[in-house]
């Protein structure tokens, strides 16, 4: 069972390790990196929505919290390694927080997008209003709109005098996203995993099967957190400034797009999205004919209206033989399993 | 006789000005099987979502097993053993047959005893075939009796099921009383049904609802030949 599981992920990685090196031949690193954080905070939404149910309509608050506490840590501490963790580790915990009340207060649907979407606005108006110099965090002076420059970017753990920036940055940015994506591949394989695909399914059932429903959607809403955690983290350190733009409601509705232009129910749907529209924003900003947000609207339209599944699923449908083949090779693996255990 | 497992006392669930169920004593003893009837909107519904969590009662208690559970939580009172089947069928229809029902075996056991008990009840129920079709693709029939494999694969001592029988074919229906009967051999089942004919073919101890209250508790021959659960039925005044 577990050398199959291996098995099934050296294709994925090998893929991706491959696209890696080959992209940098089409555009420059400092574009794509943001293009891989963008795809690393769309698979933060894509796991939680896609494969636990719960839409949050303020994952761009995890991402602006980590880049945030990455950027404050690292005023004050100086060396990057533990400011990345704490940068992972705020928003995981806020969002656990966060995640714990909605779920145990038993809030569904409509309500948890207004509270996540408000709790986005509230940190993006807060944010806004600490020019002043009492806003201090250690050495850290919020500074308000203006945001916070200056601080100490990702560096070699253990030298802070070697920066990680650059081609090395992408590199490091693309590793974290290929580890995570398999990471997430065998944790949606384990039986925590499973159970919150079948919440996403039906929460009623799973709850009559005798499983403990809440602290199971906290934990994969804190999960969820903790990876556009970490996408904030190296958004700070290619950016080298935060501001609270990174809590607007117009980031938090662009990952929304983003997992629907991609697609639901499929890892790299989400990944896929948040780094073609990525690209697609990049490339309208170099004109000024039309406005942007305004393709953007029409892009999610045409989505909607005839792609309503996203990209990458539909790809996945019309490649019929591979799933075929996958399935039988699924059956005839499971009539392996059965036999060895006779 | 056997021991009681469950037990209520005084319970009661008012909505509003209406009282639902209306201080039910009821008893249950091992490897009973039971049957509750009643017209509609007799309470028998309401009575089962209070034994099973998903309704809090507003007055009296509820004894699983010895121990208090009023106003637990669902899974709770699932996780003490207890299979439940919802009336509205209940499942995930994203999934296949097989994940439904390990997901059910995997609450209590390891992952490779899951899997062979995951096995064993889609045999049962005989789904053989269809065993990693996704579920939503199914006949509403196909789909009932997933969800009794789902109760059936936690291994449950008391199952409670409402309305297994609602909108299945005479074959269907008969297959369903066989796996009801194969059940009542290791648990106590207690089934909320309409379905006379369905009843009659299990042939039990039947408690007859009326107005959220108990009007009799008796074999289901002696029920069913009573003049004033006859009047109650066809809506004349009790």
């Amino acid at each position: 069972m577990q050398s199959q599981m291996i098995k099934t992920m050296v294709g994925p990685a090998v893929a991706a390790i491959l696209l890696m090196f080959l992209l940098p031949t089409i555009l420059e690193t400092y574009t794509l990196t943001l293009l891989v954080v963008y795809g690393m905070l769309g698979l933060s939404l894509g796991l939680i929505w896609g494969f636990g149910g719960i839409l949050c309509f303020g994952q761009a608050a995890f991402f602006g919290l980590g880049a945030y506490a990455y950027a404050i840590a690292a005023i004050n501490i100086g060396e990057s390694t533990l400011p990345a963790f704490i940068g992972i580790l705020v928003p995981m915990v806020v969002a656990f927080l966060l995640g714990a009340m909605m779920f145990y207060g038993r809030l569904a649907d409509v309500y948890m997008g207004v509270i996540t979407l408000v709790f986005t606005l509230i940190l993006f108006r807060f944010m806004n209003s600490t020019a002043g110099p009492e806003y201090v965090i250690g050495k850290a002076r919020l500074g308000g709109f203006n945001g916070i420059p200056g601080y100490q970017t990702l560096n070699v753990p253990g030298f802070p005098d070697e920066y990680i920036y650059g081609d090395a940055l992408y590199y490091l940015a693309f590793s974290l996203l290929i580890i995570v994506y398999l990471f997430l591949r065998w944790f949606l394989k384990t039986s925590f995993g499973r159970t919150a695909i079948a919440i996403r399914e039906n929460e009623e059932r799973v709850e009559l099967m005798g499983y403990d429903v809440r602290i199971r959607k906290t934990l994969l809403f804190s999960l969820g957190g903790g990876i556009a955690g970490l996408a904030g983290v190296l958004y700070a350190s290619w950016a080298e400034i935060v501001t609270p733009g990174l809590f607007s409601l117009g980031q938090s509705a662009e990952i929304i797009i983003w997992c629907i232009v991609g697609g639901l129910g499929v890892l790299v749907g989400p990944i896929f999205g948040g780094m073609l529209i990525g690209l697609m924003k990049f490339l309208l900003g170099q004109q000024s004919v039309i406005d942007n947000t305004l393709i953007l609207g029409l892009v999610l339209v045409l989505f909607v209206l005839f792609l309503p599944k996203g990209v990458v699923p539909t790809l996945i449908k019309w490649l019929p033989k591979g799933r075929k083949n996958s399935r039988k090779r699924r059956r005839k693996s499971q009539g392996r399993n059965r036999r060895s255990e006779a | 006789m056997a021991d009681i497992i469950l037990e209520t006392a005084g319970l009661s669930m008012r909505f509003g000005g209406v009282t639902a169920v209306d201080n039910v004593d009821f008893q249950l003893r091992e490897r009973e099987l039971r049957c509750l009837i009643g017209p509609n909107g007799a309470g028998k519904s309401t009575f089962f979502k209070c034994l099973t969590g998903m309704l809090k009662p507003s007055a009296g208690e509820v004894f699983l097993d010895d121990q208090e559970t009023t106003g637990w939580d669902p899974h709770r009172v699932a996780g003490l053993g207890i299979g439940i089947k919802t009336q509205v069928p209940s499942v995930m229809d994203g999934l296949s047959v097989h994940e439904n029902i390990w997901l059910s075996a995997r609450r209590r056991c390891s992952v490779e005893e899951a899997n062979r008990k995951a096995g064993e009840v889609i045999d049962r129920i005989n789904l053989g075939r269809l065993a990693y079709k996704e579920l939503g693709q199914l006949a509403h029939g196909e789909r009932q009796r997933v969800e009794l494999g789902i109760v059936m694969a936690g291994n449950p001592w008391l199952i409670l099921l409402d309305e297994p029988a609602a909108g299945m074919t005479g074959e269907e229906v008969e297959h369903m009383a066989d796996i009801i009967r194969e059940l009542n051999r290791n648990a106590a089942v207690i089934i909320v049904e309409h379905d006379m004919q369905f009843i009659r073919s299990i042939a039990s101890k039947v408690t007859v609802f009326y107005r959220g209250a108990v009007l009799m508790e008796d074999d289901v021959s002696v029920v069913l030949s009573d003049p004033t659960v006859r009047d109650v039925y066809l809506g004349k005044k009790a």
